[in-house]
């Protein structure tokens, strides 16, 4: 079993190197894993060592995923086009970093009592809005509120379920009292809605586009593109560029060739299919960074045949996943393990085996259940992902080895959430990132979740996701976060076959620092204010 | 000229008839739309209050009839609503995509329609000849061609391989009319492509059909020269139908840039729809789709008052 790991390890880490820019924690993370000492890690990385930034010139960016009907609400943030923006002229308080680690934007410290039920974070002093009013802490307190109370029509009002209090305690402290302890909350502060506003009347000033990010809104149009120049009053590091263009280019060919032919100097996705081509381009660098988005088949255990574990586990082992990877996600994913914790995620428990594919173990499985020659129909439709009918047909043919008769059903796109997810027993699911394995656990695996996806209940797995809410001791939250990969992974009523990977990219001529964040396309969504012309 | 004042008042009567006919259509159907606004907007991540909370800031809540005449209320005074989705006017919202989308077509317009009814004149002149094979076979298979195919070829050759033009085509506050021209030229050109075939050959088949009539025998009996027998004694007579083609072309060129407004990204009024038909924004979409018809109803009313007029014939009917 140890040599099947070690293998499935260097696998991965030849993947990942082969696809030449993934994140140098992920690197170092896997590398650690398939037992690479960290020296020698560190050397095989060290081939990139970053150049001394400039400042000056204009960036243009192309990007995907923008609407005429976006707004500058940070409670109705959804697009790419809103989120890309928001990282541009808004702060936030935390921000992760390029190597994958938490640090601060707006907050330059942040401290929790003992069972983490409260917490204070410290505003600098030096963080202006672009209007020229300073950043104080009723402005965080008022953005704060935006997402609270019974009225907010903010999309991160459960995000913030727990916090029962913000208040300011003088101008630069900011104290957050919450119902239960969440040790994860500087990590929460990275989500996009939490942007911070001006405050204004009682609530926030969303309307004008003020904010006190790195650069500064000089005119645009939501569906159409942004001009920003840089933003004097800026508190952080970074910001190279003079000004930024962000352009709305939803045709992944228009993306393609304005980047092959200079018209923009970074795009935030490309076409997958062509993405090989793509790269024969002498000045085109491609970025293939795994993420915490995933994509999961849930089989409800409460539900016959799946409520036996081994039918689940037959279930699970039934899939080929390389193959999957390879033929559906064209490489750009980082194989899944049935439990939903990204590499790109923090407490990544990188010890836990892979489930290989492996048709008479799930054979031998069903007999013991007594369900031989199982007759499943799993649903999805084309709008889960580009590919996930494809996938799951993919997935029928595999388990057609292990004795498994699997029914595709490919259902409506409209409406597949409210008429399919969490109605039929067996189907297919897109999941966006979640910063961190208890925001992902607690919204679909803690028991009485509304959205526990697959109806597991595992009185071990809940009791764990309780304590290390408010542990604030990471060795220990990691191991417990590990204990409880391993129960999804063996127990769970969830097969995840892969977590996408963001593959984008940028001309050669704009330098990038030695790695990049996994939390967004274009470095964290922050590229912008972190790369410069080379 | 009193009969075609009074048919184009009548006709735009009727045109208003059916603009509130197709405005309550567009209303029921965007109802009959699978889904929920709320939910578009907010996203998966949205609690149940939380749509609630915002379908009563949109004005869901009230039952849809109230809706319709609330919206036709402010409609009829011109007033077209605010976007639900964005607060905003929906004429700010849409007006300055409009006018974007109607200099595209203006200037395709413009290409399309002298150099088709002059190929149209050319072909029927040399008909039958390689000149008029070539230019019939060039002109069906662009118009065969899906738009975004054409455009991805035009992009290839003008913008990759020859750097002639941009790729993309967005357009910025403050730049001259050859910029404009420039930045929009391949879109035009793809366009012009597309509606060339169906005028240049109804061109041609008005003038064809009319060659066997006795009056064009008589003028080259004259001894008129070729040229002048298709100019000056074919093509009056021919401009009816090519009136009508060139018209309908004409809608299509501000109604059907959808697709290639994608493909070159060119912020047209055509993105703005798509965006909120998935957003279920009903004033918007609304907005959008009385324009296009209306283009259509106007276009067709000019196509028939045209007719007439370079008809004396259908001036005094029996």
């Amino acid at each position: 079993m140890q040599n099947s790991v070690n293998r499935a390890l260097a696998d991965r880490l030849d993947r990942m190197a082969r696809s030449g820019s993934v994140s140098r924690r992920s690197f170092m993370n896997a590398a650690a894993a398939a037992g690479v000492t960290a020296s020698a890690a560190t050397g095989l990385w060290g081939a990139s060592a970053s150049a001394q930034p400039k400042s000056g010139g204009l960036f243009k960016f192309g990007i995907h995923d923008g609407n005429s009907s976006d707004v500058h609400d940070p409670g109705q943030y959804l697009s790419r086009q809103q989120i890309y923006l928001a990282h541009q002229y808004r702060s936030y308080l935390t921000m992760i970093e390029s190597d994958g680690s938490l640090g601060g934007d707006l907050a330059t410290n942040w401290s929790a009592n003992s069972d983490a039920s409260e917490w204070t974070f410290e505003i600098t002093r030096k963080a202006s809005f672009h209007s020229g009013k300073r950043l104080t802490s009723e402005d965080v307190v008022a953005s704060m509120n935006h997402h609270r109370g019974e009225s907010t029509t903010s999309a991160a009002k459960s995000l913030l379920e727990a916090v029962s209090d913000v208040r300011a305690d003088g101008p630069t402290k900011v104290v957050f009292t919450l119902s239960s302890g969440i040790a994860d909350l500087p990590w929460l502060m990275t989500d996009y809605h939490l942007a911070i506003c001006p405050a204004s009347g009682g609530g926030i000033d969303w309307e004008s586009g003020d904010g006190s990010g790195p650069y500064r809104i000089v005119d645009g149009d939501w569906g159409v593109g942004f001009k920003l120049a840089r933003h004097d009053g800026w508190h952080g590091k970074g910001a190279y560029f003079d000004e930024l263009e962000m352009l709305v280019l939803n045709d992944p060919n228009a993306r393609q060739t304005a980047l092959v032919t200079g018209s923009v100097h970074a795009v935030s996705l490309i076409d997958l299919k062509t993405s090989a081509l793509l790269a024969r381009n002498p000045d085109i660098a491609i970025e293939n960074v795994p993420s915490a988005a995933a994509i999961t088949i849930p089989m409800h255990c409460n539900v016959a045949p799946f409520d036996d574990v081994n039918v689940r586990n037959a279930l699970k082992l039934a899939m080929d996943r390389d193959e999957i990877i390879e033929k559906i996600a064209f490489g750009a994913a980082t194989i899944g393990n049935d439990f939903h914790h990204s590499p790109a995620q923090p407490y990544w428990p990188e010890d836990i085996p892979q489930r290989q594919y492996d048709p008479d173990e799930a054979r031998a499985l069903l007999k013991k259940a007594g369900m031989e020659g199982l007759k499943v129909s799993l649903s999805t439709a084309e709008s889960v992902f580009s590919g996930a009918v494809d996938m799951c047909v993919l997935y029928a043919e595999q388990a057609k080895k292990a004795g498994i008769d699997i029914t595709v059903v490919r259902e409506a796109s409209d409406g597949y959430y409210s008429d399919v997810w969490l109605k039929k027993p067996f189907c297919a699911v897109s999941w966006g990132a979640r910063p961190t394995p208890d925001v992902m656990y607690t919204l679909a695996y803690k028991s009485d979740a509304a959205w526990n996806e697959s109806f597991w209940q595992n009185d071990r797995f809940n009791k764990l996701l309780l304590e290390a809410k408010s542990e604030l001791d990471d060795g220990r939250r990691a191991g417990m976060y590990r204990e409880m990969g391993m129960l999804a992974r063996d127990d769970g009523g969830t097969i995840i076959p892969m977590f996408n990977n963001f593959v984008y990219a940028r001309r050669k001529d704009v330098m990038r620092g030695d790695s990049v964040a996994a939390s967004w396309e274009l470095d964290g969504a922050r590229g912008p204010s972190r790369w410069w012309f080379g | 000229m009193g009969e075609i004042l009074g048919l184009v008042a009548k006709r735009l009567g009727l045109g208003l008839v059916i603009l509130l006919v197709i405005s309550l259509i567009i209303f029921f159907m965007i109802e009959l739309l699978p889904g929920d606004i709320a939910q578009a907007v907010l996203g998966q991540g949205a609690t149940e209050e939380n749509l609630a909370a915002m379908r009563a800031e949109m004005g869901l809540d009230v039952p849809a009839p109230l809706r319709y005449l609330d919206w036709l209320g402010g409609a009829v005074m011109l007033d077209f609503g605010n976007s639900i989705v964005t607060k905003e006017p929906v004429a700010a919202a849409i007006g300055d995509r409009f006018a974007n989308t109607l200099f595209l077509a203006t200037y395709a317009a413009v290409i399309a329609v002298p150099v088709s009814i002059l190929l149209g004149v050319l072909v029927a002149l040399l008909r039958n000849s390689i000149f008029d094979r070539v230019a019939n076979v060039v002109t069906l298979s662009f118009i065969s061609s899906p738009e975004f195919f054409l455009g991805y070829i035009l992009i290839l050759f003008f913008a990759v391989k020859w750097g002639l033009f941009p790729a993309i085509s967005n357009l910025g506050e403050g730049m001259t009319l050859l910029e404009y021209l420039e930045r929009a030229f391949l879109p035009a050109l793809t366009l012009v492509l597309v509606v060339m075939a169906h005028m240049m050959r109804m061109t041609r088949a008005a003038i064809i059909s009319l060659l066997a009539s006795p009056y064009i025998e008589m003028a080259r009996l004259k001894g008129a020269p070729p040229w002048k027998i298709i100019v000056r004694h074919a093509l009056p007579n021919a401009w009816a139908p090519i009136i009508n083609v060139v018209a309908l072309n004409l809608a299509y060129l501000i109604t059907g840039v959808v697709l290639v407004e994608v493909v070159y990204v060119y912020p047209g009024i055509g993105q703005a729809l798509v965006d909120a038909v998935s957003k279920r924004d009903f004033p918007v979409v609304q907005a959008c789709c009385l324009i296009f018809a209306a283009t259509f109803i106007l276009l067709n009313l000019a196509a028939d008052v045209g007719a007439i007029l370079t008809n004396p014939r259908l001036r005094h009917p029996k």
